[in-house]
C-alpha cells in the first residue's frame, strides 16, 4: 500500500510544475494590459506607464517572471495582488474557508442524499420511483443555477421568509473568526442564536451548489448498481437467501462504489467552479467572486495564486481518491 | 423538521430585529469590496464609498448632492493674484477618530494635511512606497507636476505654491486622494512596523468612525460622536456587500437593508411600482460620445460631421441601449455641472437634410468605421448594440459603416491614435465636477493623441478653455465654459449621444438621502424614520 501510496505521489510533481506554468501563462495569454485597464478612460503617458511597468516588475522578461513567481512559491510567497496590494495568500486564505464550508456542505448533502436515491432507483428499476427520481435528477443537472437560486430566493426568502436572502450570518453578529468556518465560529462565540442564524444562512446556497453534483452521484450510482446487480455474485448472494437489504446494501453497494467515488472525487472541481455563480448570487465571501473579478482586472498576481492553489486542491482530492481505490479495491493497488 | 423550521423561524426573528433595532442601523447593500481603505491609493468608487466618503474629510468638500463646492476642513482660503498660491485657513477643534491602537494626543493641524500630500508625491516620505503605492489620481490629476511646495505658515494655515496658476485646482483639493489623514496615526504605525494599518484601519475626521471589515462579506462603521459638522442622525452604517443586482433588490424588499446602488435596468418597471421601495434618479455626472477623427478626411469637414450627427435618433438609442435610464446629450458635459449651457440647441433629427448636406459638401458613398467598446460603462451600458443603431441611421443617409471592436486595453490604446479611422464610441465620468475636467481633458489641444479621441484642435475653443483655466472667478469662468460650449456644438467634433440616469432605490424609511452626483453614496445627513 506504501508503494501505491508513493507512485501516485510521484506523478503528483510534473502535474504541479505543469500547473505552475498553466496558470503563470493563462492569464499572460489572454488580451489586456492590467495598466491600462486601471488606468481605463484616463490615458497614462507613456513615462508614466514605464514607472508602473518597473514598479510592478512588468517590464523583466516574461521568464524572469515565471522563475520569480517560481521561487516565490518554493518560499510561500505568492505575490502581492495588483489591486488590493496584499499579499495574495492572504487574501486566498480569508476567503477560503467560506468557500471551503460552503463545499463540505454541499458535498456532504449531495453524497448522503444521491447515494441512497442512486441505490433505491437501481432496485427498482423502471418503476415509478426510479423514473420519477431520475426526471428529477436530469431537471437538476440541466437547471441553470443562476435562475435556481433567484427561484429558491424568491420563494422562500422573500416569499415566504423562512431564509435569509443572502450572506453567511445576521448583521446583527459581530464576533471574530479565528477559524473562518462560520459554523464553527458562531458555536464558538457563545453569541446566542449566531450559530442559529449561520445554519439557516448555509440552507439556501448549499442546495443550490449541491443540485448539479446531487443530480450526477444519484446518477452514476443507479447505473453502477445496476451494473453490479446484474453480477453473479450478487444472483448467488440472493440465491443464498441473504436479505435484500444485505445484498444491495453490501455486496453491491460496495463493488459500485469505484465509479462513484470517481464521481464525487471530479465533483470537487465541478464545485469549485460552481461556487462562482452560488457565491456571487447569495453574496457569500468566497474564492469564486474573487477569482472572477481578479481575471477582469487581469491581477495577474491574484489570478496564477488563486488558480495554482486551487488546481493543487483539486489534485489533492483526486490523489486521494485514488488512494481510495486502492483502499476499496486491492486489485487497483496491485497493479 | 421541526428543529429545521424553528431555527428558519429564528433566523428570521433575527433579521427583523437587526432592521428595526433601537439603535438606528443604516444598511447599505453595497455592490462590492474596497481594495482598501486609503483612498488616496486607489481610483474606484466602490472603494471611495467604504472610506473617503464616511471616514475622512477633505480641505474643501462638495456640498452634498450637488457639485458646489464648500468649506471642508478648511474653513476658509484665498487665491493669489497671480493663480498660483492656494492659502487655506484650517478648522480648530477637530479630533481625529480613535481605534484599539489608537489614541490621538492632538488636534488635527497642518501637519496631517501636508503629511496627506507630501506621501504622494515625495519618494522620500516613508509612506510613499507602502502598500504598493501608485498614487494614481493624484498623477492623473497632474500634482506632480502642479505643485511646486506645501508650506506650513503656522498651526492652522496652509500655503500650496502651483507651478501654474490652475482654477480647477480647488475642486481636485475635494476630490477622494485629497482625504486628509493623521500624521500621528501613521508616524505611530511606522513606529510599530505596521504601516500597512493605514490602509486597512482607517483613522479619519469624518461622520463615521471605521469598525471592522471581514472582506467580501460586511463593513462596519459607528457614528463619530464628536464630529465637527455634529454626530450622523443614524447610530451605525453598516456595508452589507451584495454582487448581484437581483440579489440586492431581494433584499432591500425583505427589508435586510435600506439603500442599495446599481439596480439591473430590467427590475426599474417593478421597483417604480413597489411600496417597499422609492426610486430615486438623477443624471450622471458622464456623457457617451462618438468622436469622429476630424484630422482624417472626410471627418475635417465640419458640415460631414454635423451630417452624421443629424442622422443620429437619439430617442432610439435611450429607448434601446439605456432602457430609459439615459437622457440624450446634447453639450459635452452633463446637465449636473455648473456652466452646463441649456441654450444650446442640439442637432435636429433630419435624415433628409443629413443627406443633403452631405451632398453638398461633395461626399458621396462614404464608408467608415464605428468602434464599439467592448465593455459596459455608465455611459454606455452597450456600445455594440449603440453601434448598430448607428450604423442602421448612417445607411439612411447612404453611409456605410462597419462596427469594429477590440479588447478593452487595447480599444482605449488604439483609439488615441491620430491616424486612426472611424469613429469611436467613448465616454467619461467626472472627477471633480469642474466642467475643465471634461472640456480640457476630452477636447483641449494638449491631449490631442490622448484622450481627445477626436483629435480635435480648435483654436478658439482652446483659447477658452485655457482662459478658464487660468481664472479663479467663478462669474467669469462660468461665461467662458457657455460659450466653449457653443463652439463645440458649432464644430461638432463628437456626436455627444447620452447622459446615463443614475438610479438609486431606497426603502421608504430612509430620510434626506440625495444622490451624488459623482456616483458616490454619503450616508451622513441621512436618517431613519421609525
Amino acid at each position: 500500500m506504501l508503494r501505491f501510496v508513493l507512485s501516485r505521489l510521484v506523478t503528483f510533481i510534473p502535474t504541479f510544475f505543469g500547473v505552475t506554468l498553466v496558470s503563470f501563462a493563462f492569464i499572460r495569454l489572454l488580451p489586456g494590459d492590467p495598466i491600462q485597464l486601471l488606468a481605463g478612460e484616463r490615458s497614462v503617458s507613456p513615462e508614466r506607464y514605464a514607472e508602473l511597468e518597473a514598479q510592478l516588475g512588468f517590464d523583466q522578461p516574461l521568464w524572469q517572471q515565471y522563475f520569480d513567481y517560481l521561487f516565490g512559491i518554493f518560499q510561500g510567497d505568492l505575490g502581492t495582488s495588483f489591486v488590493t496590494r496584499r499579499p495574495v495568500l492572504d487574501e486566498f486564505m480569508a476567503l477560503f474557508p467560506a468557500t471551503l464550508e460552503l463545499s463540505i456542505c454541499a458535498i456532504v448533502l449531495a453524497v448522503l442524499l444521491g447515494i441512497p436515491a442512486g441505490v433505491i432507483a437501481a432496485v427498482n428499476r423502471g418503476k415509478f420511483f426510479d423514473q420519477a427520481l431520475m426526471t428529477t435528477a436530469l431537471v437538476g443537472y440541466s437547471m441553470p443555477i443562476f435562475w435556481w437560486a433567484l427561484l429558491l430566493i424568491i420563494v422562500f426568502s422573500s416569499g415566504l421568509g423562512w431564509t435569509p436572502v443572502s450572506g453567511r450570518i445576521s448583521l446583527m453578529y459581530f464576533f471574530d473568526t479565528p477559524t473562518g468556518f462560520m459554523l464553527i465560529d458562531s458555536a464558538m462565540s457563545g453569541e446566542p442564536g449566531a450559530f442559529r442564524s449561520a445554519v439557516s444562512h448555509l440552507i439556501l446556497p448549499t442546495i443550490v451548489l449541491a443540485t448539479i453534483p446531487l443530480a450526477i452521484i444519484a446518477r452514476q450510482t443507479r447505473s453502477a448498481m445496476l451494473e453490479v446487480l446484474g453480477e453473479d455474485y450478487v444472483r448467488t448472494a440472493r440465491a443464498k437467501g441473504l436479505a435484500p437489504l444485505r445484498v444491495n446494501g453490501l455486496h453491491a453497494l460496495r463493488n459500485a462504489m469505484i465509479p462513484v467515488i470517481t464521481v464525487i472525487g471530479l465533483s470537487v472541481g465541478t464545485l469549485l467552479a460552481g461556487a462562482i455563480l452560488t457565491e456571487t448570487i447569495f453574496s457569500w465571501p468566497g474564492i469564486g467572486k474573487w477569482m472572477v473579478d481578479s481575471i477582469f482586472r487581469r491581477d495577474y498576481q491574484a489570478v496564477q495564486g488563486g488558480l495554482l492553489i486551487i488546481a493543487v486542491i483539486v489534485m489533492l482530492v483526486n490523489l486521494t481518491v485514488d488512494i481510495l481505490y486502492g483502499a476499496i479495491n486491492p486489485k487497483i493497488r496491485k497493479r | 423538521m421541526t428543529l429545521l423550521r424553528t431555527t428558519l423561524a429564528a433566523g428570521a426573528a433575527v433579521l427583523a430585529l437587526s432592521a428595526g433595532a433601537s439603535a438606528q442601523t443604516l444598511i447599505y447593500c453595497s455592490e462590492g469590496s474596497p481594495e482598501g481603505f486609503d483612498p488616496a491609493l486607489y481610483t474606484a468608487g466602490t472603494t471611495f464609498d467604504a472610506s473617503s466618503r464616511q471616514v475622512y474629510n477633505k480641505l474643501v468638500e462638495f456640498e452634498r448632492g450637488t457639485t458646489e463646492i464648500v468649506p471642508g476642513l478648511a474653513e476658509s482660503w484665498e487665491v493669489s493674484e497671480d493663480g498660483t498660491q492656494y492659502t487655506f485657513k484650517l478648522r480648530e477643534g477637530v479630533t481625529f477618530h480613535s481605534n484599539d491602537q489608537f489614541e490621538p494626543s492632538r488636534e488635527f493641524n497642518a501637519d496631517d494635511v501636508i503629511f496627506s500630500f507630501d506621501r504622494q508625491g515625495n519618494e522620500e516620505n516613508p509612506y510613499n512606497g507602502y502598500s504598493g503605492g501608485t498614487w494614481e489620481y493624484f498623477n492623473a490629476m497632474s500634482m506632480p507636476d502642479l505643485i511646486e511646495s506645501i508650506e506650513k505658515v503656522d498651526e492652522y494655515t496652509v500655503r500650496f505654491n502651483l507651478t501654474r496658476p490652475e482654477a480647477p485646482f480647488i475642486a481636485n483639493m475635494a476630490m477622494d486622494f485629497a482625504s486628509i489623514l493623521s500624521k500621528e496615526y501613521a508616524d505611530q504605525l511606522q513606529e510599530a512596523g505596521t504601516p500597512e494599518m493605514l490602509n486597512q484601519a482607517p483613522i479619519g475626521t469624518g461622520p463615521f468612525e471605521f469598525v471592522g471589515y471581514q472582506k467580501d462579506a460586511v463593513i462596519r462603521y459607528q457614528a463619530n460622536e464628536d464630529y465637527w459638522k455634529g454626530a450622523a442622525p443614524i447610530d451605525n452604517l453598516v456595508f452589507a456587500i451584495t454582487p448581484d443586482a437581483s440579489v440586492r433588490y431581494q433584499k432591500l424588499q425583505a427589508g435586510e437593508c435600506h439603500v442599495m446602488p446599481y439596480p439591473n435596468p430590467a427590475d426599474l418597471d417593478a421597483m417604480e411600482s413597489d411600496e417597499s421601495v422609492n426610486l430615486m434618479s438623477q443624471e450622471g455626472l458622464n456623457v457617451g460620445y462618438l468622436a469622429y477623427n476630424t484630422q482624417v478626411a472626410p471627418f475635417d469637414k465640419v458640415e460631414v460631421r454635423k451630417a452624421l450627427n443629424m442622422a443620429i435618433d437619439k430617442q432610439a438609442i435611450i429607448d434601446v441601449v439605456f432602457q430609459g435610464a439615459g437622457t440624450a446629450a446634447k453639450n459635452p458635459i452633463p446637465p449636473t455641472i455648473w456652466s452646463y449651457n441649456d441654450a444650446v440647441e442640439d442637432d435636429e433629427y433630419d435624415p433628409e437634410a443629413a443627406q443633403a448636406m452631405l451632398e453638398e459638401a461633395g461626399v458621396s458613398d462614404l464608408s467608415m468605421e464605428i468602434w464599439a467598446m467592448p465593455v459596459q460603462r455608465p455611459y454606455n451600458p452597450n456600445a455594440r448594440r449603440m453601434a448598430e443603431l448607428l450604423q442602421e441611421d448612417f445607411a439612411q443617409i447612404g453611409v456605410n459603416a462597419e462596427i469594429v471592436s477590440y479588447e478593452w486595453g487595447e480599444y482605449l490604446e488604439r483609439s488615441k491614435d491620430m491616424d486612426r479611422q472611424g469613429a469611436v464610441l467613448l465616454g467619461w465620468t467626472g472627477d471633480n465636477g469642474d466642467p475643465d475636467n471634461f472640456l480640457a481633458v476630452l477636447l483641449g489641444c494638449d491631449a490631442v493623441g490622448g484622450s481627445n479621441r477626436a483629435q480635435w484642435c480648435h483654436e478658439p475653443f482652446d483659447e477658452l478653455i485655457q482662459q478658464a483655466k487660468t481664472t479663479s472667478d467663478q462669474e467669469e469662468r462660468t461665461q467662458l465654459y457657455e460659450e466653449a460650449q457653443v463652439v463645440f456644438k458649432e464644430q461638432a467634433p463628437w456626436a455627444t449621444i447620452a447622459h446615463s440616469v443614475v438610479f438609486e432605490p431606497i426603502r421608504p424609511e430612509v430620510q434626506d438621502y440625495k444622490i451624488d452626483p459623482f456616483g458616490g453614496h454619503i450616508f451622513y445627513g441621512v436618517s431613519l424614520a421609525e
